[in-house]
């Protein structure tokens, strides 16, 4: 009897499990040509929020049939975790409007995005908005799995009023080269001016060398990924050359080895943050501040600078059902009109090209966003490989280990992530 | 035979009453425990990733190879170091503290009960808001730097890859203490007073009667203590995540399951992170059946 129970309940509890497991996605080609009300997920940015609800609400207005859903991202500690978990769940929705490109190559593995080239009009419409910009986002196949949408290109943003009190010229930073970055930033710290010349995370999660290293590098580099045609590319002369300023800074107590458990910048407790548009907005009220591209050796002309493009992308999910509608409203809500009203509520760059000709109202209007629309130009994203996020963990790694605690020499770091992701790059 | 043929019936019964009561915990022990367990080990042997709901995902057997990834890799290994660290301090700090403690709190006090909710309120606090405190007390500008001036450690307490952990170890020992101070007390009173009586007849002191009679009195508790204390530590995550901000410089304060998580779910090797888990539940029941021999010995 006993054991009849126990079989009986443990049948129950597999079959349970199986049914559990048993789990299932729209067909594809149905969903594709399938029209009707969708939901959109926009990132927790009180400014995009805003453009959301009023793009959202502009569509609905002349779609009642296809009706557009908004809410924002679900919690997590980064976006990247948040979608990666509802893709599991089969709980995404249609669109995103932060998805971080760096993840892409992940989501495209677990079969958890839309390829926005099967659609008729997808390439030409990405290019043509995009242009030279796009290719960047192009994946391992050649297809687009995500729409380049916004980008916050970083530039060095720096608080007049501690350069005055340090006595420095506010008006005009010594900043361009690595030595005036470093003279400027020993007599910041050094007055009292402020605690702490520039202040970024220096923790271990792999996503922080996007506000260090790497638009450190791709300025020296001029313009390099971190890794091209499966090869690393940042052990080399400007790699080097960008761990051995950033040691400095760490070694010399300029930048400090421990986070900041609030806004180091907002607090005014670091002179200067390697930011994009986004701080305008965020710091407008509470700093008089001045902006200058990211420093080269050299002292390169501003307009030559590249940096970091800081993106985010729209992502089309394979839990959509009515993907015919998404894409209409994916082109909608990057149409000139909606990336206008995109630009003048949060201040951050549509992926467009000729920013500032497409919106001369705008930028007339608002002169302090013209050099970032000037950087927008030249931006360079993450690589879209596979093994992305182990790449960048791995790097973080070294560069914690060496250049933030100097525990290993930069140069053997630099090579030893080399070896390590070259081994990365080589698996996948 | 008479008699026989009438228990048997009941016997069955009895039985059938007992199964039926069992049921709902024998299926929450299977769906919760042994089925996701069993998934696991399945996991562990094959190359193996999350995927959408319907996506067709190739799962094919690897053999030993997800183990040999864990074996070899080097954090793996710095993990493991750092959770043996923590349990040296951790471990008999707990033990010792809290069967000091609830000696204490067991004596006739007074403000008894507030003492014994005072040990108990940061066990029951959530982690992230206590962390707060320890970052306000161990930070590079925090209140025990400020106290020690330039004997202040540098690089700061949480951020040195000697120092990190044993602050942890420290953190989960005073979080957790309460907890242990209560099973404790819970333990002190089934220990007699006639053999206090009877030992304070034979002359013995506080010191000696504590070592004499309380101490073996709860020696039960003190396996539990030291099993839970084990486990517990373990599993550490959040202290390490939220303390060190994701395991610290060179990995000196991350632990298997942060290495778990970080494999698992950000950089999307579940494979990995399930031979890990595996490993970890070996170790783990290895290290408690040693110190469950090592605490039962002499009873």
């Amino acid at each position: 009897m006993l054991r009849r129970t126990a079989y009986a309940l443990l049948g129950l509890a597999l079959s349970a499990t199986v049914t559990a497991c048993a789990r299932s996605g729209p067909d594809a080609a149905t969903a594709a040509a399938s029209r009707g009300p969708i939901t959109v997920w926009l990132s927790n940015n009180a400014q995009e929020v805003e453009w959301g609800k009023k793009m959202v609400a502009d569509w609905n207005g002349q779609h009642p049939d296809q009706k557009i859903t908004a809410r924002n991202i679900p919690a997590g500690k980064t976006s990247e975790e948040a979608i990666s978990a509802s893709i599991i769940a089969g709980s995404t929705a249609c669109l995103v409007f932060n998805t971080p490109p760096a993840s892409v190559p992940q989501f495209e593995k677990q079969v958890g995005l839309v390829p926005l080239s099967d659609f008729p009009d997808g390439n030409k419409y990405i290019d043509g908005r995009s242009g030279s910009l796009a290719a960047q986002y192009r994946s391992a196949d050649g297809s687009y799995y995500q729409m380049p949408w916004k980008s916050n290109p970083g530039m060095i943003l720096y608080n007049k009023k501690i350069f005055k009190k340090a006595g420095l010229d506010p008006e005009h930073p010594r900043l361009a080269t690595y030595d005036e970055f470093l003279e400027s930033s020993r007599k910041i710290v050094r007055s009292g001016a402020a605690k702490a010349a520039i202040w970024p995370a220096p923790s271990s999660e792999f996503f922080q060398s996007w506000f260090d290293f790497y638009p450190a590098f791709i300025a020296e580099s001029g313009g390099k990924q971190l890794v091209k045609d499966g090869k690393p590319q940042f052990d080399t002369a400007a790699g080097r050359r960008v761990a051995d300023f950033w040691r400095q800074l760490y070694a010399e107590k300029l930048a400090p080895q421990e986070s900041y458990p609030g806004d180091a910048l907002g607090e005014q407790k670091t002179a200067m943050s390697t930011v994009g548009p986004w701080a305008v907005a965020a710091y407008r009220d509470s700093l008089d501040w001045g902006v200058v591209p990211v420093p080269t050796s050299d002292g390169r002309p501003a307009n030559e600078v590249h940096t970091f493009s800081d993106e985010k992308s729209i992502g089309m999910f394979s839990s959509c059902e009515n993907r015919a509608t998404a894409w209409d409203v994916m082109k909608f809500a990057t149409s000139k009109e909606q990336d206008g009203k995109f630009l003048a509520t949060t201040g951050q760059m549509p992926m467009r090209e000729n920013l500032t000709s497409a919106y001369p109202g705008f930028f007339a209007e608002n002169p302090s966003y013209k050099a970032f629309a000037d950087q927008a130009e030249r931006v360079v994203e993450v690589p879209n490989v596979p093994g992305s996020i182990d790449m960048w963990q791995a790097f973080r790694d070294a560069w914690t280990k060496s250049v933030i605690f100097g525990r290993q020499s930069t140069e053997s770091a630099l090579h030893d992530a080399d070896v390590r992701i070259a081994k990365i790059l080589a698996e996948y | 035979m008479t008699l026989l043929h009438t228990k048997a019936p009941a016997r069955r019964s009895t039985s059938r009453i007992g199964a039926l009561f069992v049921t709902p915990y024998v299926l929450f022990i299977l769906a919760v425990f042994a089925v996701p367990l069993g998934y696991t080990v399945w996991i562990s042997f094959h190359r193996f990733y999350f995927t959408a709901p319907g996506a067709d995902a190739d799962t094919p057997w690897v053999g030993l190879d997800n183990y040999q990834a864990v074996f070899t890799d080097p954090v793996v290994g710095r993990a493991f170091l750092n959770i043996l660290i923590f349990l040296v301090i951790n471990v008999p700090l707990t033990v010792g503290l809290s069967l000091v403690l609830a000696s204490a709190l067991n004596a006739k006090l007074p403000f008894r009960s507030f003492f014994r909710a005072a040990y108990y309120v940061p066990y029951v606090t959530a982690s992230v808001a206590l962390v707060a405190v320890w970052q306000f007390l161990f930070g590079g500008d925090g209140l025990v730097n400020n106290l020690l001036g330039g004997l202040a450690p540098d690089p700061s307490w949480l951020v040195n890859s000697e120092l990190a952990m044993p602050v942890i170890a420290f953190f989960v020992t005073w979080k957790q203490l309460g907890f242990f101070v209560m099973l404790y007390l819970a333990a002190l009173q089934n220990v007699g007073k006639e053999l206090y009586e009877a030992a304070s007849v034979d002359g013995a002191g506080r010191i000696r009667q504590f070592f004499s009679v309380t101490v073996p009195g709860v020696r039960p508790a003190t396996t539990l203590v030291v099993i839970y204390a084990i486990i517990t530590g373990a599993n550490l995550f959040s202290e390490p995540y939220l303390l060190t901000g994701g395991g610290g410089p060179d990995h000196a304060s991350a632990s298997p399951v942060l290495i778990m998580y970080q494999k698992g779910i950000e950089q999307g090797h579940p494979d990995f992170a399930a031979a890990l888990g595996i490993v970890l539940v070996a170790v783990v029941l290895a290290v408690s059946l040693v110190a469950r021999k090592l605490t039962e010995r002499g009873n």
